[in-house]
C-alpha cells in the first residue's frame, strides 16, 4: 500500500463492504499510522447492497476519516449508459464495469487498490499485485509483466491505470485468522443470524426487493451467513451456526465448499471471472 | 505457523499441474466445487479419469493448449505448515515466467519423466533455481507407474542429474520418485515402490528449513515514504530489507553520507524496540535530515557498496530484444534511475551452461552484462543479499519490465585491480638488463569474468609433517569439482626441475620461496586459485610472496601442527633421519620455523580429521571470497 501511495498520484481504495475491503482498510491504516489513510474511499453501489453494508461502510469511512465516494449503477442505467439485464436472474454485477470504469475515470483514479484474492478463483491466481490496465480498463492477461521480488513497477501511460492487489497471496483463512488476531470489526452479516432465504441452483439467496421467488420455490427461515458479501442479487448465504470469529476460523478450516461458491455469478460459464476480468472487472 | 514459498518446474507433459492438483487433492485442500467443476470438464474432455490438472491450469487458452502460459499461485496449508505454490509452465518460450516464479522462491520441485530422463529442460530449471538461489532442490521423478516402479530407472535418472547439479553449486538437492497421477510418493506413502526408504514430498516440503536465506547481518532500510501527518512528526516508511535496527542505533544515510540517531521504530501499534528483517516500520530520527524515497539507511560501519557500474546476470523478459545504449529505468529497491547496458559480457546457453559471445539478448535469455546507471545505487551482491541485490530494467517507452537483474558486483572494482596489480608490480624486483615491461596480452579482470571466480594465490605454511598437502590437494580438488581453475604447487615437485639446483640451506630456502612466488604469479595472472604448499620457514620470504600480489589475493594458511606431533607423525621419515644426523637444515630440529602471526587463516589439527580440517579452510576461503576487495 505504501508503494502505491509513493507511486501513484491518485490513487483510490475500492471498498466493496465485504471482509477483504474491510482488512484492506484497516492495513492501510497500518501502513500510514499516524497519518490518514491517503485514500479516497470508492463504493460502487448496484442499488441491491444489503442495507447493513451500506451502513457499516459510512460508520467506517467516519472513523477511519476517509472521503468516501460512492459510484451509481442506478445513475448509469438512468443515464442511459447502460440497460438492465433481463430475464429471470437480473443481476448487476456485469454493469458495475461501467459504473466502475467511469467512477474511477471522473476521480482521475491512476490506481484502485482492490482486496481480491488469488485463491478465490482460477482466473485470479494468475493476477499480479501490480495489474496493468489499458486505456479501456482492461486486462490482457497473456501480456503481463512479469512480477520480481518485491519490486514493483507502476510505469504506465496517459490514461492506463492499476489494479492492486495488495492481499493477492492470503487466502480465506488467513483473512478470518488475521480478522480474528486484530480483532478487526466487521459486518453482522458474516456472523450466523436467522434469514428468509430461498434456494436456487444450489444457492441460497436472501429475501429483498430485488430476488423475486420463480415458480416453485419457497421462502424459508434458516441459520444463515455469508461468506462473501457482494450484491443481495447474486451473493449466496451458507446454513451455519458460526457466531464468534473462533467459530469461524474453525468453520472455514473445514469447510468443504470454496466462498464463490455460493457466487452465482461465477457459475454462468466455467470461465466466467475471466470473461469479466478481462472487461474490467476487479 | 511458518510459510514455504515454491516453485515448480518441468516440461510439458511431465505432469507438473497434475502433481499440484495431486497435493491439493490429498491435503483435502481442495473443495467439493472445485472437484465438480473439474470432474465436469473432465468428462467433457472425455477424459476417463478425473484430470486433477485442471485444477491448475487457469486461464482458459491454456486449457486449450494443454500447457501453462504463466505463473499461477495455489495455497494450501497443513497442520505444520502454509505453502505457496508457484506453479510456472516448462514450455521453452516461458524461461522468464520461470525466472519470475523462482524470484520468491524458497524451495524448487523439478519434475522429471522417469521414461524420459534428464531432458535439457529439468536441467535449465535446475540452472534457473541456482541463478535465483534458490537454497532447496527437489527432483520428483515422476511417471514411475509407466516405468514399473524400476529403481534402475530412478538411480540412473537420479545419478545424471547430481551430476549435471554438482556443476550449479546447489546446497540441498533431494530426489524423491513418484507417481502424481496415482499419488504414490506424493502425499502418501508408496506401497509400489518398497526399495525407496525415504520422506513423501510432502512431509520433505513439510519440514525442509525455511529463512535461511535471509540476510540477518548487514541493515539495509530503502525508505519506501515518507509519512507526515502534520510538523512535529515525520516517519520514514519501509520495509527492513536485511539486519536490524534499534532506537538510539547509529545511521548513515544515503546517498548523502549524512549520519544521525534512530530516535524510534514505529508501528501502528506503537514503538517497537528492534526492527528486522522484513518488518515493515516506520523510523524518525533524532535529527531533521532531508531523506526522501529512494534513500537508503544503513549503519555507517557496515556499507553497501555504492556505485553506477554494475556487474550483474539478467534475464530478459521482453518480445522486444535489448538495444544496448539505450535507455531504460532501473528500478532497485525503492530507487528508480536511468541506466544503459554498457556490455554485454556473455549469453549463457541455459541448456549447455556454455557462453556465447552476442551483441544482444533477446526474450528468454539469460546472461552477464554491465550497466551503466545515471546515479548511483546503493546495493550488496545477489548471493549475499536477495532484497539489496536484484532490480528490473523497464523499457522507457513501453513500460514494461524488459529484464530481471541479480547484481554480481561493481564494475569498477576490475579497473581497481588493474591498478593495484601494476602498483604491486612497480615494487623493487630484480629485471634483467634491457628489458621493458609489457603489458600483459590478456588482462586479469577478462580472466576471472571467463572463469567466474576471483584469482589468488592460497600459501599453506606449516613445519614439515604438520599436514599442509594432505589438506591442500583436498582443498584444490574441492575447488576444482566446484568449476574452479586451479592450481598446486608443491615443495617437492617444484624441487625437481625448477629448483633442482638449490638445496636447504637458509639462502636456497629463501631463493626456492622466491622462485615460487613468481611461478605462483604467473599462474595468478592466468586467472588460477594457485595452491602452494611449502614449508616456507621465514618471516620475510612469505611477505615478499605476498608483496608481488594485490591486496587481498594472498591468502595465508598456517597449518598448526606442534613440533611433538609433526614428529610423531614422521611420513616421510625426515624427523627420524634429522634426529638421526643424517639431514641438517631440517625445519623445527636443525633450522628455525617462523610462525605467521597475522595468517589469514589458522587451522589446528589435532584431534581432528582431514575432512574437519578441509572443511574449515574451504569455509573460510569462501567467507573471504565473499568480502568486498579493500579500498
Amino acid at each position: 500500500m505504501r508503494e502505491v501511495a509513493a507511486q501513484f498520484e491518485r490513487p483510490v481504495l475500492l471498498f466493496s463492504g465485504g471482509k477483504d475491503s474491510i482488512l484492506m482498510v484497516h492495513l492501510a491504516q497500518k501502513a500510514f499510522a499516524p497519518a490518514r489513510i491517503p485514500f479516497t474511499l470508492v463504493h460502487i453501489d448496484t442499488g441491491h447492497n444489503f442495507s447493513e453494508t451500506l451502513e457499516f461502510r459510512d460508520r467506517l469511512a467516519e472513523r477511519v476519516g476517509a472521503t468516501l465516494h460512492v459510484g451509481s449503477v442506478q445513475d448509469s442505467i438512468d443515464s442511459g449508459r447502460q440497460a438492465e439485464e433481463s430475464g429471470p436472474n437480473p443481476s448487476r454485477n456485469r454493469l458495475q464495469i461501467v459504473t466502475l470504469l467511469d467512477t474511477l475515470a471522473e476521480l482521475k483514479a491512476d490506481a484502485a487498490l482492490g482486496g481480491g484474492r488469488r485463491d478465490e478463483e482460477k482466473a485470479r491466481a494468475k493476477e499480479r499485485f501490480f495489474s496493468h490496465r489499458d486505456r479501456f480498463g482492461q486486462w490482457d492477461p497473456k501480456n503481463q509483466r512479469p512480477e520480481l521480488w518485491n519490486i514493483f513497477n507502476a510505469r504506465k501511460n496517459m490514461g492506463e491505470h492499476f489494479r492492486v492487489f495488495p492481499l493477492s497471496n492470503w487466502t480465506e483463512m488467513d483473512v478470518w485468522q488475521y480478522v480474528a488476531a486484530e480483532a478487526i470489526e466487521m459486518p453482522s452479516l458474516y456472523f450466523s443470524h436467522e434469514r428468509e432465504v430461498l434456494e436456487r441452483d444450489g444457492v441460497l439467496l436472501a429475501r429483498s426487493d430485488f430476488n423475486q421467488a420463480l415458480d416453485g420455490e419457497l421462502w424459508l427461515t434458516k441459520k444463515v451467513r455469508f461468506r462473501t458479501i457482494g450484491d443481495t442479487t447474486c451473493t449466496g448465504a451458507t446454513e451455519s451456526e458460526a457466531s464468534t470469529l473462533e467459530q469461524i476460523v474453525a468453520e472455514v478450516a473445514a469447510s468443504r465448499v470454496t466462498e464463490r461458491g455460493g457466487r452465482h455469478d461465477d457459475k454462468q460459464s466455467e470461465a466466467a471471472m475471466e470473461d469479466r476480468k478481462k472487461q474490467g472487472y476487479f | 505457523m511458518d510459510l514455504l514459498r515454491l516453485t515448480t518446474a518441468g516440461s510439458v507433459d511431465d505432469g507438473k499441474s497434475t502433481l499440484i492438483g495431486r497435493l491439493l487433492y490429498d491435503t483435502k485442500s481442495i473443495f467439493e466445487d472445485q472437484l465438480e467443476a473439474v470432474e465436469e470438464a473432465s468428462r467433457r474432455r472425455g477424459e476417463g479419469y478425473v484430470n486433477l490438472a485442471l485444477l491448475t491450469d487457469g486461464l482458459r487458452a491454456e486449457r486449450e493448449q494443454n500447457i501453462t502460459i504463466d505463473v499461477a499461485y495455489r495455497y494450501f496449508a497443513t497442520p505444520h505448515r502454509k505453502f505457496i505454490i508457484a506453479d510456472t509452465p516448462g514450455h521453452v518460450q516461458y524461461t522468464r515466467n520461470m525466472v519470475t516464479g523462482a524470484s520468491t522462491a524458497e524451495l524448487a520441485i523439478v519434475l522429471i519423466d522417469a521414461r524420459h530422463g534428464v531432458l535439457t529442460q529439468s536441467k535449465r530449471h535446475g540452472f534457473i533455481a541456482s541463478l535465483l538461489g534458490i537454497p532447496h532442490i527437489l527432483v520428483a521423478i515422476n511417471k514411475m507407474d509407466l516405468v514399473d516402479w524400476s529403481e534402475d530407472v530412478y538411480e540412473r535418472v537420479s545419478s545424471d542429474y547430481r551430476d549435471f547439479a554438482q556443476r550449479l553449486g546447489v546446497e540441498d538437492l533431494t530426489f524423491i520418485p513418484i507417481s502424481a497421477l496415482l499419488g504414490d510418493n506424493v502425499v502418501d506413502e508408496s506401497e509400489n515402490i518398497p526399495w525407496y526408504g525415504g520422506a513423501t514430498l510432502l512431509h520433505h516440503l513439510e519440514h525442509v528449513n525455511v529463512g535461511t536465506r535471509r540476510n540477518l547481518v548487514d541493515f539495509r532500510f530503502p525508505v519506501q515514504y515518507v509519512i507526515r501527518p502534520d510538523q512535529d512528526y515525520r516517519g520514514y516508511a519501509g520495509r527492513v530489507a536485511s539486519g536490524a535496527i534499534h532506537p538510539g542505533d547509529e545511521v548513515m544515510v544515503l546517498p548523502s553520507g549524512q549520519r544521525t540517531r534512530v530516535a524510534s521504530v514505529d508501528t501502528f501499534d506503537g514503538p517497537i524496540e528492534r526492527g528486522s528483517a522484513g518488518d515493515s516500520v516506520s523510523l524518525t530520527t533524532e535529527d531533521h535530515l532531508d531523506i526522501s524515497r529512494g534513500d537508503m539507511l544503513v549503519r555507517p560501519l557496515n556499507l553497501p557498496i555504492v556505485d553506477s557500474n554494475i556487474d550483474a546476470t539478467i534475464c530478459w523478459t521482453s518480445e522486444d530484444p535489448m538495444k544496448p545504449g539505450t535507455q531504460y529505468w532501473l528500478r532497485h529497491t525503492t530507487r528508480e534511475v536511468k541506466a544503459f547496458i554498457s556490455r554485454v559480457v556473455y549469453r549463457i546457453d541455459v541448456d549447455t551452461l556454455h557462453r556465447e559471445q552476442v551483441d544482444s539478448f533477446e526474450l528468454n535469455d539469460i546472461g552477464r552484462v554491465q550497466i551503466q546507471a545515471a546515479q548511483p545505487i546503493f546495493f550488496d551482491r545477489y548471493e549475499r543479499n536477495r532484497e539489496t541485490g536484484s532490480f528490473v530494467l523497464i523499457d522507457a517507452h513501453s513500460n514494461n519490465t524488459v529484464a530481471a537483474g541479480m547484481i554480481r558486483g561493481n564494475v569498477r572494482s576490475a579497473e581497481k585491480l588493474a591498478a593495484r596489480l601494476s602498483e604491486a608490480r612497480s615494487r623493487d624486483r630484480a629485471a634483467s638488463p634491457d628489458v621493458v615491461w609489457e603489458n600483459w596480452n590478456i588482462a586479469l579482470p577478462d580472466r576471472e569474468a571467463h572463469n567466474e571466480h576471483r584469482a589468488t594465490v592460497v600459501w599453506f605454511t606449516g613445519l614439515p609433517g604438520s599436514g599442509k598437502s594432505s589438506i591442500a590437494r583436498v582443498v584444490e580438488q574441492r575447488l576444482f569439482a566446484d568449476g574452479c581453475q586451479t592450481m598446486l604447487l608443491d615443495g617437492d615437485q617444484v624441487r625437481h626441475g625448477l629448483n633442482g639446483d638449490l638445496a636447504f640451506s637458509p639462502e636456497d630456502r629463501t631463493e626456492n620461496v622466491r622462485r615460487v612466488g613468481e611461478v605462483a604469479l604467473l599462474f595468478f595472472l592466468q586467472g588460477n586459485i594457485v595452491i602452494c604448499t611449502f614449508v616456507s620457514p621465514f618471516q620475510r620470504d612469505r611477505q615478499r610472496v605476498r608483496d608481488l600480489l594485490p591486496a587481498g589475493r594472498f591468502v595465508e594458511v598456517f597449518v598448526d601442527t606442534p613440533l611433538e606431533e609433526c614428529e610423531r607423525r614422521d611420513p616421510k621419515g625426515l624427523y627420524a633421519r634429522a634426529r638421526k644426523g643424517e639431514i641438517g637444515h631440517m625445519t623445527g630440529i636443525s633450522s628455525p620455523y617462523e610462525a605467521p602471526q597475522d595468517a589469514e587463516i589458522r587451522v589446528e589439527t589435532i584431534g581432528k580429521g582431514l575432512e574437519e580440517c578441509v572443511e574449515e579452510v574451504v569455509g573460510a576461503l569462501r567467507e573471504l571470497g565473499r568480502g568486498e576487495e579493500p579500498q
